[in-house]
């Protein structure tokens, strides 16, 4: 199961606690979890990407592993540490504005 | 007995003022999506318990929000909680996908409006301004957007299809942003005529269709904006509100960024009505439930001093459609008052003696049962206010 852990602010959006936990099938990208994250909570679609670019929002970062993915292809493999369930992926709200 | 509930948008959230007709005891809900930032909510005139609401963030983008039970509890529309996705996988519903219409059966598909320093600029969907309920259809609402363009739902809110000749008719590509983005602010739809409609944007001017939204024309002739490179220009002007008395659809009455000005022909002309106002800057301007003569303003100081004029919070009342004005002050502070009263937060209800209602920059929602005479804070403190409507409950 993959793990991912959202922003206060979306996890009262889809109604879930600190960490969601999906299937996904491989390969185990960032835009394969969110492909899914989004299915199964459609309520975020357009929150965390763009509905039609599907490019992440300005504000929002990713983190898998305590490295920032937020500038890599969205394609890319992730880990096999996210892949197993052993690390979350971890989407960030900016700290910034007010 | 009668009811009022009244629907304010701040920062950081939305509240939920209800009192009995006398207006005078109210208790508030809230926060509704706390941490959000709540542009507007509007209840259907067709079924008061249906109210929609604007819910947006710099990070997370935009949401429609939806109640059917008066405000106690709110969906998605679309995607309700607990429901995932319809068969097939596909979403219900995608209650904030604002897709700007580039087809080409609009005819001339815009791409660019004019930005800051006068270079052509892609159109860039931000969030939701201004929702407006249809007067016949609880179903059916219309929500003004930034970057500025005019959407529709027919389906409750669940999805939204542009009305694209508002931004194919010509001029788009000299509208332009004002210092708070360039948004469609003001929806007002004609009760006496329903293929009629105006619109107002942050700066590009009034416009009115009259064929549901297929074509639509500049109404901003008489408009006068110094701040311009040609002060009487068809587009350009800075209209900060208009409001509409529903028992006299063709006149009009408009906050411009500088002037407060009046139309009696439907927009088609208009003149200015300022008077002896001591200040003729402001955001609000709305008109009595019952007397379509009788409109209030909020004098700001200026447009870089966004704060009442003075340090004293005073709503301005012409009971002749313009030109001689009176302070109304009873109840609001006359010293040391610094806030600001925002474009869509004045409402008034619809019980006799009409009420008038307003919320502030410093989180006030002040409320006058006696048509503007006195005025108390039925909320304070709240987070900035961005929005008041009131609803009239039977």
């Amino acid at each position: 199961m993959i793990r991912v852990i959202l922003p206060p602010h979306l996890r009262t959006l889809a109604h879930v606690g600190s960490e969601v936990t999906l299937e996904v099938a491989a390969p185990i990208t960032i835009a394969s979890i969110l492909d899914a994250l989004e299915d199964h909570y459609p309520m975020l679609r357009g929150t965390i990407r763009d509905h039609d670019t599907l490019q992440r929002r300005a504000f929002l970062r990713f983190f898998a592993c305590e490295e920032d993915w937020s500038h890599e292809p969205a394609d890319k493999i992730l880990p096999e540490t996210v892949a197993s369930g052993k690390e979350p992926l971890v989407v960030v709200g900016a700290i910034a504005g007010g | 007995m009668s009811k009022v509930r009244v629907l304010a948008g701040t920062r950081k959230g939305a509240f939920i003022l209800t009192s009995d007709g006398k207006r005078e005891k109210w208790d508030v809900s809230g926060p509704h999506f706390a941490g959000w930032e709540m542009y507007h909510l509007k209840g259907s005139p067709v079924d008061p318990n249906r109210i929609y609401a604007s819910q947006t963030s710099g990070w997370f983008g935009q949401i429609i929000q939806r109640s059917d039970d008066g405000g106690k509890t709110w969906h998605q529309p679309g995607t309700p909680p607990g429901e995932t996705t319809g068969p097939g996988g596909t979403p219900k519903g995608e209650s904030n996908k604002f897709k700007y219409d580039a087809s080409p059966e609009t005819g001339k598909p815009l791409t660019t409006h004019q930005w800051y320093d006068g270079t052509q600029h892609p159109w860039e969907f931000k969030r939701v301004w201004h929702i407006e309920p249809s007067l016949t259809d609880a179903d059916t609402v219309y929500a003004g957007v930034e970057d500025a363009a005019l959407f529709r739902s027919t389906d409750g809110g669940k999805n939204w299809s542009e009305l694209s000749g508002l931004r194919g008719h010509g001029t788009g590509p000299k509208w332009q942003p004002g210092a708070g983005g360039m948004c469609l602010h003001t929806i007002i739809l004609d009760p006496k005529d329903p293929k009629r409609v105006y619109i107002a944007i942050s700066a590009a001017g009034a416009f009115r269709t009259d064929d549901g939204g297929k074509t639509w024309k500049p109404i901003n002739q008489g408009l006068r904006s110094q701040y311009i490179p040609d002060p009487t220009a068809e587009i350009g002007h800075c209209v900060h509100h208009i409001a509409m008395n529903p028992s006299r659809p063709g006149v009009l009455f408009m906050q411009k960024h500088w002037d407060v000005m009046r139309s009696d022909d439907a927009g088609d002309n208009w003149r200015e009505v300022s008077g002896n106002l001591p200040t003729d800057f402001g955001f609000v301007i709305d008109v009595h439930a019952h007397e379509p003569e009788t409109i209030y303003v909020v004098p700001i100081k200026s447009d870089g001093e966004h704060y009442v004029h003075e340090g004293k919070l005073r709503v301005y009342r012409s009971r002749t459609g313009g030109n001689e004005w009176e302070p109304l002050t009873k109840g609001l502070p006359q010293e040391n008052c610094y806030v600001n009263v925002l474009r869509d937060a004045m409402a008034v209800d619809s019980l006799d003696k009409c009420g008038i209602y307003f919320g502030t920059t410093g989180g006030q929602v002040y409320a006058s049962n006696d048509a503007g005479d006195s005025w108390n804070p039925i909320v304070r403190d709240l987070p900035a206010v961005l929005s008041v409507e009131v609803q009239t409950l039977a």
